[in-house]
């Protein structure tokens, strides 16, 4: 029988204000589940601390909320002594980039074979609205008492330099966009980010969701709010590396869309790479039946609890008498 | 000089061989059915700084090094004046004859502390000595003999014979000429040093070659012209099967051998070694299983930080296989947050932890035992955990093993101390028993098991255990969270769940408490009642032993408790081994005498004398056996500093 949205949904009561982008990301991620038909068993969310933190309690899969900024390094033992599992990674901006920054940079070298979504909103929503690394230079949201005198980090510019095979964009209240780019991001061979740009009701009063969408700049013509977001996909913008001599142009193309900012914000994929090898593909180039029997698979124990190691080789090479 | 054991000592600049000649000399003790220990002294340097190694040989066998060298074996000038009033009398100084000239002002390695000690002493002793010469003229008064040879000179004998003209290429093994004097000075049968030669090298022919010929050319050096000891080196004969083995090799071989097949770790020293060795042997046979033909594997991931070593360790537990990292102080101060996590959820998350000197950077290549109370209370809020400690380098096999099984069966972090000591000394041993393992998995569910039934991860249960499922299973799901929470694992902040829960967590380590047997947590030795107990943990065991058997055959009656489980620690046992005594000794390195402090917490007694050090060196058996012969005979202060070491 066919999954459904309703299999992947728990019946906890969501606590996020009303108006939070996470719901928008939460109900993509599930569309993008029931699309998939990945069955709730066969996935982990992952999650760090703040408001994105509780997205794994309201799905219907395994779920695993842990330290504040140290989502991945779970994620990526558990990938690893599991590679069957289909692991997503939520991530805050300050979770993320700010305390967890060490944990983004690192495993973009990895390639690991996982999704990473983060959750994007400017602000640090759960401690009451400071500033989180992603804020720019200037801006003062409401909660802050002088403007942000940190320039913003660009996290789309810092995972293509950090190796990311997969770098997206997209708008948590534009789900159907966003449904696709998780979509691709969970199909894609290697380490998929997607960063989601998310409005805070209540602390960011900056980039709002009417800001987003152009409320504030109707075309005189028609009357109409022109979006400040645009998909690069529309505009024949291909970010796809098809074969290794594209890679830097196709790089180049990646970063300098990622400069766009303000009045133009693009959406869609920048820079897809699957020519490069995954760490699970290393492992078992050195492991030889690393997949078919990897950590967590291992037998380590007859029927008595005797260990099934054989020590003998390594003991031997240690042996001095007898 | 004893006849009991030899002592023989390498020292030289770090990077000049020490190391090998060490490890050459040990296994050819160990081929002529020797026992052996040995313990690496560094700086926290790469190349230049004075390093050492210290190897004691005896037909019996050893648990620690002792205060004096028989045989010092230099490299350099430097370790010559650090070492010299080390050697005993009756002993011997092998030195480069090149370096008798230099003045004792010029050696830019010895620190300015070093100096100001090292004046001192010779105005004590009222001499004034100008060069290494004269320093050795000094001591050779007192019967040291001194070997003086020209490791040029017979380079340029080694050049001639191997027909190689530049000497800059030979100079790499004065090591193993200075090794063929050591051992020409005691007559030790060659041919157990070729069998060490050709295991150190491998498949190597040519450098095996190279090396027995610079080695016995430097034997018969020695033989012909050194030949005032007065003590040969014999080899015994053993049928005992024994292996020479370091402590990080023997936690690593415990992990294999105990089924982890995950390890994290971010490189540190002394912990580094062990995930080396790990990475080295990470494909395996497998025995004992239909599945043999399969082999094994372990994952060894080098991280980013010890932040993601030890998360990475608890998110591959969560899949069911065991996993560990392993780590020294600076590197548990950032698992602490880590260790936390795996507390509230549960994880059998498994930490070698190595001490060192701290605190922050400390002693990073030097001993310490200062974070047994760290272990105890790293992280915030409350939550069972589960410590072992290891007093050498067999119990570092067989703890890391059984860590596992602790960890699963009470689904909670286990800390598995070792020390500095342990970890770079090498030793032979009886050969490890891998049928002394047993391994146990607790409740951990299968699909079946689980299959179209409710599941909660952290279900109520009177134990406090709840079942758990590796996460992928079909049919069920659970979450994780460090908040606290219900029985599905979801946030909750109710107060009366909350109240169940912390509970439900902590009943665990009672029902540790009662279940592991008391042979896994303490060792006793010694007399059943005598007047005099000795308590202590970690790497003091071999030393602590030692005293006590010398000072047993001079009639002392005195008794050892080395505790193995300081937490759960089992304490009516402690109390009523304690109890009997009059005279309470607690011997640890460290100033504040943590594991009295832990004892007079859970049992009320308090320790009468304390023989402390923290000067990042272990202890040796010569200074505990002064200390406790002072206690004994009334003679001593509550508290005695050890402070042997260079």
């Amino acid at each position: 029988m066919a999954l459904k949205l309703a299999d992947y949904r728990t019946p906890l009561f969501n606590d996020w204000c009303p108006g939070c982008g996470n719901f928008g990301i939460l109900t993509a991620l599930q569309m993008a589940l029931v699309d998939l038909q990945l069955p709730p068993s066969g996935v982990v969310i992952f999650s760090g601390i703040g408001c994105h933190g509780k997205t794994p309690h309201w799905i219907n899969a395994y779920g695993v909320h842990t330290l504040h900024g140290r989502a991945l390094p779970f994620a990526i033992g558990a990938k690893l002594a599991n590679p069957r599992l289909e692991v997503i990674v939520h991530s805050g901006d300050g979770d993320g980039l700010g305390i967890g920054a060490g944990h983004f940079v690192n495993t973009g070298r990895r390639n690991i074979d996982m999704t990473y979504i983060i959750h994007d909103n400017g602000v640090y929503g759960l401690t009451k609205g400071q500033a989180s690394p992603t804020l720019k230079l200037g801006v003062q949201t409401k909660a802050l008492p002088r403007p942000n005198i940190n320039e913003g980090i660009n996290p789309i510019a810092l995972a293509l330099a950090s190796g990311y095979t997969f770098i997206a964009r997209s708008y948590a209240f534009d789900v159907a966009h966003l449904k696709e780019t998780i979509k691709k991001a969970i199909q894609h061979r290697g380490m998929a980010l997607v960063v989601i740009q998310q409005p805070c009701p209540t602390y960011n009063n900056i980039n709002t969701k009417d800001w987003y969408s152009g409320e504030d700049r109707r075309d005189p013509a028609t009357g109409k709010p022109v979006p400040r977001v645009y998909k690069l996909e529309e505009t024949g913008f291909d970010g796809i590396v098809r074969s290794p001599e594209e890679i830097l142009q196709k790089s180049v193309a990646a970063l300098t869309k990622s400069q766009e900012w303000g009045d133009r914000i693009p959406m869609g994929v920048f820079y897809q790479n699957e020519l490069v090898s995954t760490y699970q593909d290393r492992i078992a180039h050195r492991i030889a039946g690393y997949l078919e029997n990897p950590p967590s698979k291992q037998v380590i124990s007859d029927a008595e609890g005797k260990p099934v190691t054989s020590m003998a080789k390594m003991l031997d090479e240690l042996k001095v008498t007898g | 000089m004893s006849r009991d054991d030899f002592i023989w000592m390498a020292g030289g600049p770090q990077g000049s061989g020490v190391d090998s000649s060490a490890n050459i000399f040990a296994r050819a003790c160990c081929y002529g059915g020797l026992h052996v220990y040995g313990q690496r002294e560094y700086h926290s340097n790469i190349k230049g700084m004075h390093s050492y190694f210290h190897i004691r040989v005896s037909p019996n066998e050893l648990g620690a090094i002792s205060s004096r060298v028989d045989l010092l074996c230099t490299f350099d000038a430097d370790s010559i004046v650090r070492h010299i009033w080390e050697v005993s009398s009756g002993g011997g100084i092998i030195c480069d004859s090149e370096v008798l000239p230099k003045k004792l002002t010029e050696i830019p390695t010895l620190s300015a502390s070093f100096r100001e000690e090292f004046q001192k002493t010779l105005d004590e002793k009222g001499i004034k000595p100008q060069t290494v010469g004269d320093l050795l003229n000094e001591v050779k008064k007192d019967g040291v003999r001194i070997y003086a040879v020209s490791y040029l000179e017979l380079l340029k004998l080694l050049s001639k014979e191997l027909g190689e003209e530049k000497l800059s290429k030979l100079t790499i093994m004065t090591n193993i000429l200075a090794l063929g004097i050591s051992f020409g000075v005691v007559n030790y049968d060659k041919k157990y040093v070729a069998t060490a030669i050709e295991k150190i090298f491998g498949k190597k022919e040519k450098i095996i070659s190279m090396n027995v010929l610079a080695f016995n050319l430097a034997y018969d050096y020695a033989t012909a012209n050194f030949k005032d000891f007065g003590f040969s080196l014999n080899a015994v004969q053993t049928d005992e099967k024994r292996i020479f083995i370091q402590g990080t090799q023997a936690v690593a071989l415990g992990k294999l051998a105990g089924g982890c097949r995950f390890q994290s770790y971010y490189p540190i020293t002394p912990a580094g070694d062990e995930s080396l060795y790990l990475e080295e042997n990470e494909v395996f046979e497998l025995e004992r299983t239909a599945l043999k033909q399969q082999g094994g594997s372990i994952l060894v991931m080098q991280t980013e930080d010890e932040i993601a070593a030890v998360n990475m360790a608890s998110g591959a537990a969560l899949t069911g296989a065991r996993a560990a990292t392993s780590t020294s102080g600076p590197g548990f101060s950032l698992m602490v947050e880590g260790l936390g996590w795996a507390g509230i959820n549960e994880v059998p998350t498994v930490i070698s932890f190595y001490l060192r000197g701290g605190p922050s950077t400390g002693l990073p290549t030097r001993h310490g035992q200062e974070d047994l109370r760290f272990a105890l209370h790293a992280s915030h809020g409350e939550f069972p955990r589960i410590i072992l400690c290891s007093g050498d380098v067999e119990e570092c096999f067989y703890d890391a093993a059984r860590a596992f099984n602790y960890a699963e069966r009470y689904q909670t972090p286990v800390i598995h101390l070792t020390d500095k000591a342990i970890a770079s000394s090498s030793k032979s041993c009886r050969m490890f028993d891998t049928n002394l393992i047993k391994i146990e998995r607790g409740q951990l569910l299968t699909e079946a098991d689980v299959s179209g039934k409710e599941y909660k991860r952290f279900r109520f249960t009177e134990s406090g255990i709840s079942p758990r499922v590796p996460l992928g299973t079909p049919g069920v799901v659970f979450w994780n969270t460090g908040d606290e929470h219900n029985e599905l694992g979801h946030i909750t902040e109710n107060p009366a769940v909350r109240t169940r829960m912390v509970e439900k967590r902590m009943k665990k380590l009672n029902l540790a408490d009662k279940e592991i047997p008391l042979q896994e947590r303490v060792n006793f030795f010694g007399d059943e009642d005598a007047p005099v107990t000795i308590v202590s943990w970690g790497s003091p065991k071999g030393a602590i032993l030692e005293a006590m058997e010398r000072l047993r055959r001079e009639n002392y009656k005195i008794n050892f408790l080395q505790i193995r489980m300081p937490h759960p620690l089992p304490r009516e046992y402690i109390a009523k081994v304690l109890g009997k005594a009059t005279k309470k000794i607690d011997v640890e390195g460290n100033y504040s005498a943590q594991m009295a402090g832990i004892i007079q917490e859970e049992t009320c007694i308090s320790i009468d004398y304390f023989v402390l050090k923290w000067n990042g060196r272990p202890m040796t058996s010569d200074e505990l056996y002064d200390a406790f012969l002072l206690i004994l005979q009334d003679k001593a202060p509550a508290r005695q500093v050890l402070t042997y070491g260079s």
